[in-house]
């Protein structure tokens, strides 16, 4: 059995009174123009944490407005790119300095571990946004040779007017992995937070504004996503919509795009990552791993390795250290630093997970440990692992986003490469070997954007990740995700008597 | 005649010539006396006077550097840390040099006879923002992955060269020395700097603010010294794995010369110039004949891009000498304290009598005074913005890079013909191009073999623009990306891939 911590935090700990519930438009905090708002839910206790503004199409198109005259006629994408950098490693360092309230405010809002996030999280956003900083004096186009007499060139440009429609499972890394590139590329932008976790989002608009963003830039309007989402997705003056969330809503935001102005879209959906363990693996070091790639972050991670497939040889070794590693876990309130695992972040969500269980237990998989929901307030559920599972059940086909593992077993490697790709996702994947040849093979033949050999969550400023297939398309940090906030001129002009071409 | 200013220091009065805080030798973290105890005197050349002993260093104290440089990249963090913690610490390193602008501009001004205003406003901030330029390269460094025409799964991984010498040059202490240490920094090598000695107090003030920035001891290092002793030692030192020279073209000759006596360590140079500056008919001669004169006595002329051979065409000749005239005249020489003064001293005697020889040549070849030309009747070495007309190709004072306030300008007929004139040299560092036609603009800027062509425009550095010279101009990019290939190598890897499912 798991374990389970009584979380009785709060008296060491202070819960930060919430300074910012108002939508952020144009430099100021502003009331709805309805007036009306929703409730931001604390998931430990089922309680109200706030009352948040709760925006909808008539704010969305003043952000818009706002947002396209700091675009045509403000500074922010005419300054060169040393000062966008400048202001923006200022924004770092006031996140640095407010590191504790902001990983507060995730915890409450969207049960992020808080020591994670103090010690890890907080500070990584800020290094995002200073990563993106420096690429901002670096923004390149091409010269190029052409086949006869012209002079030909391409030009880089911001591409515009940007709508962010982000999710609630990292509220910290979503914000700074959409706002970073674009701010840095001279775009403007209205980023809408999941209606789940709309706090940090408006604190990092205060931080901006505190920074030198000039107003204007950065808008953040709150509210739901059949309402602002939706808005921002069919909006006609939006030159560009980036979305993180279900593969469901995703062809929602796609098809709005494609009805309304053709809007650029970037999509980083769902996934089923294959967590592949062979047999020359290290059963003591990779069992924890395949662990967490499941379990992290209460299963609410994209890429989370929730297909576990094991080769034979080590299965029922690789059983064992997963059972002696699942009864170390600790599930309990994320405040407290021994815990490993919090609520879920509403009850959407953990009925979901819930009723998914059910469907295991009923299509006939074994329930090896866990399956229940734990017996307190909040939405905590033990960690589940099924195994005997088919590539039919509905357990080993749909993303759960929940602390629920499928075990698989496998013989060959042609097999696992062949059940590993059977399926409508292709986000990201584990590779557990030290064959180099099974490594080389294996990662070549997985249609997914990520590849962890002998890792897992390895991510990096530098590192691009995103989808293949329903997965979605187009990279968020590294470079590549850089360049999608920009559109490129192409210029060719005659030579006359030129020495070369 | 141009005009001068007294420099009864009214203002000189005001500005606070500091203390001279570091004047010895930096290595391993630590500032110490050469080895053999010796010091030269670094001069004031608005005086002629000393302002302080500097340690000097010979091809011990270099021996010592490479090694602490040695050390710091084998076994030390640097080359180790990850980008994001030497961009941190460069950040840093920016900061401290904002924090100190006033000293360390005061410290060009009177070692180098930089204009002091200039440097506080535009010179030493720029170097600042240079550092965190490359600050935000640090975190970005990528190789290739590449497709084979066979089943090799291949990629090339770029690695730190690892220990570096540069010898900078006294013309702008502050911007050559981050122009090297700035990328060198970023790309995780080491490095020990010579910098030039009639101007060390800057780099010594800087290798103390890197401490304070948190640089791990032996990663930059800084021997002050002579270029026959220390330069020479670091050209042909056999532990040195690259050397970037900016210089003279004579001495850059003998830079590669013992890289290649040496250990074959690669060589960038960045060298001399004497680089035309083309005006063509149809431009508003007023706002270029003002350009033209700074093309060349900007920084007292001291400085590898200078324009110095400015091209007029012969349909607004004779206008472009009348407004050069009149803008010769309003053209200040003085103490270069003085926020009105245009040009302040040449860096040392040397360089005052060569220019001075130049001018007795370009009289007795026969080219006419237009302007100019005379001694400056005060202390230090200042000389009167010089401008001769008349000059043929073949003169002395249109070949030879003369490094000083000399402009000659030469008249011609057609595009052709500037651009055969303007290429007829051996070297080919800048160009200047003034015309608003598209057709003139661009097959002039393709067919002049220089580095870096500025059309409409001169002298227009930025961070992102790379620069550096072709033919005996040297060889290697300073600023922008491009320059931290240098400081880096390419390692090619390629493993057989078996059954992958495409190459």
């Amino acid at each position: 059995m798991t374990g389970e911590s009584n979380g009785n935090l709060e008296s060491c700990f202070k819960i930060p009174e919430i300074k910012f519930t108002k939508l952020f438009i144009n430099g100021e905090f502003v009331n709805s123009i309805s007036g009306k708002t929703f409730e931001s839910i604390d998931s430990r206790t089922e309680e109200v944490i706030a009352n948040i503004s709760e925006g909808d199409k008539e704010d969305v198109d003043l952000a818009v407005q706002v947002a396209r005259q700091a675009f045509d006629n403000g500074p922010w994408p005419r300054l060169p790119g040393s000062e966008r950098r400048n202001i923006m490693l200022k924004f770092a360092d006031l996140i640095d300095e407010n590191l504790e309230e902001m990983a507060a405010l995730d915890t409450l809002d969207a049960a992020n571990l808080y020591s994670f996030g103090k010690a890890v999280q907080i500070h990584s956003g800020a290094e995002l946004i200073r990563y993106y900083a420096g690429a901002a004096d670096k923004v390149h186009g091409e010269t190029l040779k052409m086949s006869r007499d012209l002079h030909g060139y391409t030009l880089v440009e911001p591409i515009g007017v940007v709508g962010h429609i982000i999710p609630w499972n990292f509220p910290t890394q979503m914000f700074v992995m959409k706002v970073g590139p674009a701010l840095a590329a001279g775009c403007t932008m209205v980023v809408k937070p999941a209606e789940q976790t709309p706090l940090s989002a408006l604190y990092f608009a205060y931080l901006a504004k505190q920074a030198g963003v000039p107003d204007g830039v950065i808008n953040v309007v709150t509210g739901f996503g059949p309402s602002v989402g939706a808005a921002i997705s069919s909006h006609m003056d939006i030159d560009m919509v980036s979305f993180t969330g279900s593969t469901v809503t995703g062809h929602k935001v796609m098809e709005a795009a494609a009805t309304s102005n053709l809007k650029v879209v970037s999509l980083e959906l769902g996934g089923k990552s294959p967590f592949i363990v062979f047999n020359d693996a290290d059963v003591d070091t990779i069992a924890p791993l395949a662990l967490t790639a499941c379990l992290f972050n209460q299963g609410q991670i994209c890429v989370a390795g929730s297909r576990l497939f094991v080769q034979e040889g080590i299965y029922d070794k690789f059983l064992n250290k997963l059972l002696e590693e699942v009864a170390k876990w600790v599930v309990g309130d994320p405040f407290d630093p021994n815990v490993h695992q919090g609520p879920q972040i509403d009850k959407k969500q953990y009925d979901k997970v819930l009723s998914y269980i059910e469907h295991g237990k009923r299509e006939g998989a074994t329930l090896l440990t866990g399956g229940k929901p734990l017996d307190r307030k909040g939405y905590y559920i033990e960690p589940t692992i099924f195994t005997d599972v088919t590539d039919d059940m509905t357990i080993a086909k749909d993303e759960i986003f929940g602390p629920v593992m499928s075990v698989m077993k496998f013989k060959s490697i042609e097999e696992v490469i062949k059940r590993a790709n059977k399926t409508k996702y292709g986000l990201a994947a584990g590779i557990m070997t030290n064959d180099m040849n099974i490594a080389n093979t294996v990662s070549r033949s997985l249609k997914a954007g990520t590849i962890w050999i002998n890792c897992y969550f390895a991510f990096d400023n530098d590192l691009a990740v995103g989808g293949y297939k329903s997965s979605g398309f187009g990279k968020d940090m590294g470079m590549d995700a850089f360049h999608k906030y920009f559109q490129l001129k192409s210029i060719a002009t005659p030579i006359y008597n030129s020495p070369w071409l | 005649m141009s005009s001068e200013s007294n420099g009864n220091g009214v203002e000189s009065s005001h500005v606070k010539i500091p203390q001279i805080k570091f004047t010895k030798l930096f290595i391993n973290g630590e500032f110490v006396e050469s080895l053999s105890g010796k010091t030269f005197e670094t001069i004031d050349p608005r005086t002629g006077e000393v302002i302080a002993k500097i340690s000097e260093g010979d091809k011990e104290d270099i021996d010592l550097a490479v090694k602490a440089a040695r050390q710091a990249f084998d076994h030390g963090p640097w080359p180790r840390l990850p980008g994001s913690e030497r961009r941190k610490i460069m950040l840093k390193f920016a900061d401290l040099i904002d924090e100190n602008v006033e000293e360390i501009a005061a410290l060009d001004t009177i070692d180098g006879g930089k204009l002091y205003h200039f440097g506080k406003i535009v010179e030493i901030p720029s170097a600042a923002e240079n550092f965190r330029y490359y600050a935000g390269a640090a975190d970005k460094i990528h190789g290739a992955t590449l497709k084979m025409s066979r089943e090799l799964q291949a990629y090339t991984l770029l690695e730190p060269i690892g220990v570096v010498g540069h010898i900078i040059p006294w013309n702008f202490p502050s911007q050559m020395f981050v122009m090297k240490v700035g990328p060198t920094l970023a790309a995780g090598c080491t490095m020990v700097v010579k910098p030039a000695e009639q101007t060390p107090l800057s780099a010594l003030y800087y290798a103390h603010l890197a401490k304070l920035a948190g640089l791990p001891d032996g990663v930059l290092n800084v021997v002050t010294g002579y270029g026959r002793t220390a330069g020479a030692a670091i050209s042909s030192h056999m532990d040195i794995d690259k050397v970037s020279f900016t210089g003279s073209t004579e001495v850059g000759r003998l830079v590669m010369q013992a890289a290649a006596l040496s250990n074959l360590k690669p060589v960038s140079l960045e060298l001399g110039g004497k680089s035309p500056f083309i005006v063509f008919d149809d431009v508003d001669v007023d706002k270029i004949a003002s350009l033209a004169l700074q093309g060349t006595f900007y920084n007292k002329g001291e400085i590898c891009v200078a324009g110095s051979r400015v091209f007029v065409q012969e349909g607004i000749y004779d206008k472009f000498l009348i407004k050069l005239v009149e803008k010769t005249k309003a053209w200040v020489v003085g103490d270069p304290f003085d926020p009105n003064v245009h040009q302040g001293p040449q860096v040392d005697k040397n360089q005052y009598e060569r220019i001075l020889k130049f001018i007795e040549i370009g009289k007795k070849e026969g080219a006419t005074l237009l302007a100019g030309g005379k001694l400056s009747n005060r202390k230090g070495y200042y000389i009167e913005p010089t401008i001769f007309t008349d000059v043929s190709d073949d003169m002395t004072i249109a070949k030879e890079e003369i490094f000083g306030p000399v402009m000659s300008v030469l008249k011609f007929k057609s595009v052709e013909e500037v651009i055969k004139r303007a290429n007829a040299t051996k070297y080919g560092l800048a160009a200047g191009i003034m015309t608003n036609d598209l057709n003139i603009a661009n097959r002039v800027s393709r067919s002049i073999r220089a580095g870096v062509i500025w059309i409409n425009c001169y002298f227009a550095f930025d961070k992102d623009l790379p620069y550096g010279g072709y033919k005996m101009s040297g060889f290697g990019r300073d600023m922008g990306l491009e320059s931290l290939n240098m400081y880096l190598q390419v390692k090619s890897v390629a493993t057989p891939i078996y059954n992958s499912p495409w190459l």
